[in-house]
């Protein structure tokens, strides 16, 4: 963890769930460090809402423990736990002002009126809604509501705030504002966050360490930065980011360099990311943005193995366009990322055009494993 | 038939077609009984078919203390039998709402519905059967040696309470049932989260949430208690002094309509403001609360 000094918030030792015929959370142990932001990463039912009500005690754990700034959180409720919840739909009280639903756990601690309405008006103002404590909650818009979810649990000045995947709601464009502003919020306020989503994007964006779940378990757990390049599973690779998965057989290994070899006798060398054996079925993965595209095998960066290919479909989207191409010999396909310069804007359906990628770049796993 | 498409006149006589026949029910059912009832409880019978308008009827009323003595008793009675239902209700429509799932609320909700297939008369008979002085509970009583001889359960206001509970109990849970069901689980959850308890919890997101409900259950049951005849009669026997018996007596025995109607009227106000008072005093608005039953 970057800050080894500080006593982890949240320690969660082999914590088990299991129900009637699945086990939901399996032995699973990670400890997430104070005044940082935390994120669990996983495809739907993959157990991370499970894990996630754990921690806020609306679900006990069958084996292990959970700790919370030092201290064992067994039989502890979840009223009385320094753990608040940013709930999926928000769950803000309708029955009352926005005001008063920031003042709630103030008030449930028995502060005193005067005293709770000028700390929720001075949390509201932190959160930049000063003038919104009197409205009604249905007032507010969408981003606000959120605000005033976080405003209501940063309130009580928790050791962990848990958010369970609170843009979820939100349309595309709010929810890429209220990422920044969640980033922001958690930088403000010091306190440490524990983040749940199917999104990859959050969690890359937002994170400084991400827990990669599936299965109850986590695939990989790093920084967003780790996850994207240096992917310890299958699973993360292509969980995490956009990714070609090209499996195959291993056809020649040497060292570290493995040359794969697709059932359709498509032939690409790659790295071995865990050790493989020679003959054994691979997935390798390579990244749109690894691969370069040229008009002329000349055009490519020496070195690299040149594949031709014909444009398939173009994938126009901004600054994250691709094109599509099936491999010349296979019909293989294979997604890269347009350069950014706008130099193959022009390409048109049905061209023909070389590309290649760095093996270094192009991740190979024994196949199998935990892939989904 | 594209009767959208037409005339604005077309589209009216329309609707006012597929409205008459509830027009029609409104009025021969509901607005002309009660004109006539009316312009009966304002005259007085001076001799032998002859009539003149006063309000004698209603002097009578308010200058007979045994009448003023019921009509007080009822509304106290419909009050106290509202608020045992309600309390009664409320933790079993949680129960349905809230804590059984899939099937097993469904059957829950069936078991409170079953015993309404049969009619009032039989279920208010069988309560009759339990209680009476050689029936089933004094004897049981008896067997346990918690009484000597069989005691008379029978003709007490608590009979007539426990009668009026049982036969409003379903008014109050369906309304409730459905406002519970609409509250957000992840409130409460919410309200726990953030420090909150069971008691406040209810107080604070729970009661409300379901206010509209509790106000819609709560009229529904006031008033059929206050215009229950049967349950308090046979239940009560000649001391349950209902309002509704006076209104009986006079109709049938005395065969003195006029006071009857006076006294119809003065039961329908005193429903009316006891209603208006508990929306007021609950903060609801009348349309709001009509949409939950």
């Amino acid at each position: 963890m970057s800050t080894p000094v500080a006593a982890p918030d949240l320690e969660v030792v082999s914590a088990v769930k299991r129900f009637a015929d699945h086990t939901a959370v399996d032995a699973l142990s990670f400890s997430v460090a104070r005044g940082s932001f935390f994120s669990i990463l996983g495809p739907s039912g993959c157990g991370k809402t499970t894990l996630l009500r754990m921690i806020a005690g609306f679900i006990q754990p069958d084996e292990g423990d959970i700790l919370i700034g030092g201290r064992s959180m067994g039989g502890v409720a979840p009223n009385r736990r320094p753990v608040n919840m940013v709930f999926q739909q928000l769950a803000l009280f309708p029955m009352m002002s926005v005001g008063e639903n920031v003042a709630f756990g103030l008030a449930r601690r028995g502060v005193g009126r005067a005293e709770r309405t000028q700390k929720a008006a001075a949390m509201l103002e932190r959160v930049g809604l000063g003038n919104a404590a009197r409205k009604k909650v249905d007032e507010l818009s969408g981003g606000q509501r959120q605000r005033v979810a976080i405003a209501r649990s940063l309130v009580l000045e928790p050791t962990l705030l848990l958010l369970d995947e609170p843009l979820g709601a939100l349309d595309l464009k709010l929810r890429e504002h209220m990422k920044i502003e969640l980033k922001q919020l958690q930088a403000a306020f010091g306190t440490t966050f524990v983040y749940i989503t199917h999104d990859q994007s959050e969690a890359l964006v937002l994170s400084d360490h991400v827990g990669v779940m599936n299965r109850g378990r986590f695939e990989q757990l790093g920084t967003p930065q780790q996850l994207y390049y240096e992917p310890a599973t299958p699973f993360v690779a292509g969980f995490v980011g956009a990714n070609n998965r090209i499996a195959g057989r291993a056809s020649a290994v040497d060292g570290n360099e493995v040359q794969v070899t697709t059932p359709e006798g498509w032939v690409i060398r790659t790295r071995a990311s865990a050790p493989v054996a020679a003959g054994a079925p691979v997935e390798a993965f390579v990244r749109p943005e690894a691969a370069t595209l040229g008009r002329t095998p000349a055009e490519l960066p020496p070195g690299q193995p040149s594949h031709v290919g014909e444009v398939e479909s173009l994938l126009f989207d901004g600054a994250n366009s691709a094109v599509l191409l099936r491999e010349s010999a296979t019909r293989f396909e294979f997604r890269i990322a347009l350069p950014q310069t706008g130099r193959y804007a022009d390409l048109k359906v049905g061209e023909r055009i070389h590309f290649s990628f760095d093996p270094e770049r192009a991740a190979c796993f024994p196949a199998g494993g935990s892939h989904g | 038939m594209d009767d959208t498409a037409g005339p604005a006149w077309q589209r009216r006589l329309m609707v006012g077609l597929l409205l008459a026949p509830a027009l029609l029910w409104l009025f021969a059912l509901i607005v002309l009984p009660h004109v006539d009832l009316a312009l009966l409880s304002f005259r007085e019978r001076t001799a032998p078919r002859q009539y003149v308008t006063s309000i004698a009827q209603y002097r009578t009323f308010f200058g007979e203390p045994l009448y003023w003595h019921i009509f007080v008793r009822t509304a106290v009675m419909s009050v106290i039998s509202t608020v045992l239902t309600l309390l009664i209700a409320f933790p079993v429509a949680w129960t349905i709402a809230k804590l059984a799932r899939g099937r097993l609320g469904t059957l829950l909700f069936i078991v409170c519905l079953i015993p309404f297939w049969v009619s009032e008369t039989v279920r208010t008979l069988g309560w009759m059967i339990l209680l009476r002085e050689s029936g089933v509970l004094p004897g049981i009583l008896v067997h346990l040696g918690l009484t000597a001889v069989p005691v008379e359960l029978l003709y007490h206001d608590a009979t007539i309470l426990v009668g009026l509970v049982y036969t409003s109990l379903l008014f109050m849970v369906v309304p409730l049932v459905s406002s519970l069901e609409s509250l957000d689980n992840s409130l409460i959850e919410a309200a726990y989260d953030l420090g909150g308890n069971g008691l406040s919890i209810l107080r604070q997101i729970v009661i409300p949430h379901a206010l509209p409900g509790i106000t819609a259950g709560c009229i529904v049951v006031f008033m059929l208690t206050l215009g229950n005849y049967l349950t308090p009669t046979l239940l009560g026997g000649t001391s349950s002094q209902w309002f509704t018996e006076q209104i009986y007596t006079q109709f049938i025995t005395r065969f003195n309509w006029e006071q009857g109607a006076a006294f119809g009227f003065l039961l329908l106000a005193l429903s009316t403001s006891m209603v208006w008072l508990g929306l007021k005093l609950s903060g609801q608005r009348f349309s709001d609360v009509m949409r939950r039953t």
